[in-house]
């Protein structure tokens, strides 16, 4: 099952890759997510390996991924290495304005369950959707309002007196 | 010949031969003897059923494509929620104590196994314990390949031993068939040998509380009198023989099996208990006992005061 979702936040490329990328802020911004610890020695990048769940239903699902591509600033992916069968993918362009289109993308399932993980894919892509959508607004509320953070430190540090 | 596959298979089971089954007295009647020659038959029959506990036959592959199915059953008929899983050491091996509802269709057993496998993925070694008659029904082998082993101190120790995680619920047949209107009672009925289990092999206890399950029937009694009047408790070591309102039977003698009404089952893993940390260096069983009984009856009377109906949850 696949479900795509995307945005445009009002911030530079660099500042938007630089939280999806970084593994400690993930559960600040990842609707459903309650889990995301790094695993080895690389905690970012191309091999890093973390072990994520994600609640839908009556489990929480997951297990063990890597980043299989890391092309900075603009692709993410990862790929499940145990649990449930995923691919994700963050992928974000620059957009007029200084603006970044981010688009979120996630495959799932398992892997020789026959019907019922066909049926359970199914049941499961609303909930899943949903998340998707929320990981892409709080994603963009985080962003902008850090741009903004940013900018208003700019002007007291250049303030006269401040 | 009967007697001695019984012996050989209770003991390659890790019991004790089953030298309590009834023989029959001279003195007792025709029919009587009848009676009991039936039922050591049936006792023969069941014990040769009972598979060998073998911990290899929990198949990881097969768990990890049985469980979508089970992930339906949990989440829409169950509406299974189940917390506090982060308190379960992440390794090592790991007794798990429950409390056991909903008669012999276990829904509580099952939605905690699809949480608990879901959350460290299908490579933990994961077994639980269960009552030999569920083993032995026709049927059910597939529960093998999920790790459900015959209920014995033996099996217990070898799967702690080999580093798993390990399900048991004391209570067993006693606690999972008790009344409904007595579901948010932890009752044990005195079993401590886990807790022996656990000081021996070394491992922490982590309580798991449940809820929901007495509401899949309406369970009306253990009918214990009823089963020692038929000498079951001797002869297949059920010391029940309970009585369910429940579907599609109606009237439901035994429980061979029955379909649950969709209760909301909610389970809450309570933080790890490090026995020797706790109570020093030679814990005692029974202030262990009573320590473990106070905190899941007061975890499952949250759970109980947050419930507002029966079955709806």
């Amino acid at each position: 099952m696949r479900v795509n979702s995307s945005t445009t936040v009002a911030a530079p490329i660099e500042s938007v890759w630089a939280i999806v990328t970084d593994p400690e802020r993930v559960l600040s911004f990842m609707s459903g997510v309650t889990r995301w610890e790094v695993v080895g020695d690389v905690p970012a990048g191309l091999g890093a390996r973390y072990r994520m769940l994600f609640r839908i239903g009556a489990a929480e699902v997951g297990g063990l991924i890597e980043v299989v591509e890391f092309t900075e600033p603009s692709e993410l992916a990862w790929t499940s290495v145990t649990g449930l069968d995923q691919r994700g993918r963050w992928r974000l362009r620059e957009a007029p304005g200084g603006r970044t289109r981010v688009e979120l993308r996630l495959a799932y399932g398992v892997a020789g369950a026959g019907l019922s993980g066909w049926i359970a894919e199914r049941i499961a892509a609303p909930s899943v959707s949903r998340h998707a959508r929320q990981t892409l607004r709080q994603l963009r509320r985080l962003v902008e309002q850090e741009q903004l953070r940013a900018r208003a430190a700019a002007r007291r540090a250049g303030a006269p007196g401040g | 010949m009967a007697q001695a596959d019984t012996t050989r298979s209770a003991r390659r089971n890790g019991h004790e031969p089953a030298a309590d089954v009834p023989r029959p007295e001279p003195s007792r009647s025709r029919s009587a003897s009848l009676l009991d020659r039936a039922w050591r038959e049936l006792a023969g029959i069941v014990q040769r059923r009972i598979p060998s506990a073998d911990l290899d036959e929990r198949d990881p592959d097969y768990i990890r494509e049985q469980l979508p199915l089970f992930w339906l059953f949990s989440s829409i008929w169950f509406r299974g929620e189940v917390r506090g899983l982060g308190n379960i050491p992440d390794e090592g091996p790991v007794l798990l104590v429950g409390n056991h509802s909903g008669g012999n269709m276990i829904p509580d057993t099952m939605v905690f196994t699809v949480a608990f496998s879901t959350y460290f993925g299908v490579e933990r070694a994961f077994y639980q314990l269960a009552h030999n008659l569920v083993l032995s029904l026709p049927g059910l082998s597939w529960l093998r390949k999920f790790g459900t082993v015959a209920a014995s101190p033996e099996n217990a120790r070898r799967a702690l031993a080999s580093g798993a995680a390990l399900l048991v619920y004391p209570g067993g047949d006693y606690e999972v068939h008790r009344p409904s209107w007595e579901s948010s009672r932890v009752d044990f009925g005195g079993r401590k040998g886990f807790i022996r289990l656990a000081i021996e092999q070394d491992v922490p206890i982590v309580p798991v509380v449940a809820i929901g399950g007495q509401e899949t029937a309406l369970f009306l009694t253990r009918g214990e009198r009823l089963a020692h009047l038929l000498a079951l408790d001797r002869v297949l070591r059920l010391k029940v023989l309970p009585v369910s309102l429940a579907l599609p039977w109606i009237v439901n003698v035994g429980d061979f099996g029955h379909i649950p009404l969709p209760a909301k089952i909610t389970i809450e893993t309570l933080p790890a208990i490090d026995l020797r940390a706790e109570f020093g260096p030679d814990p005692d069983a029974d202030e262990v006992y009573d320590h473990l009984m106070r905190l899941m009856q007061d975890a499952l009377d949250a759970l109980a005061a947050e419930r507002r109906f029966p079955v709806l949850g």
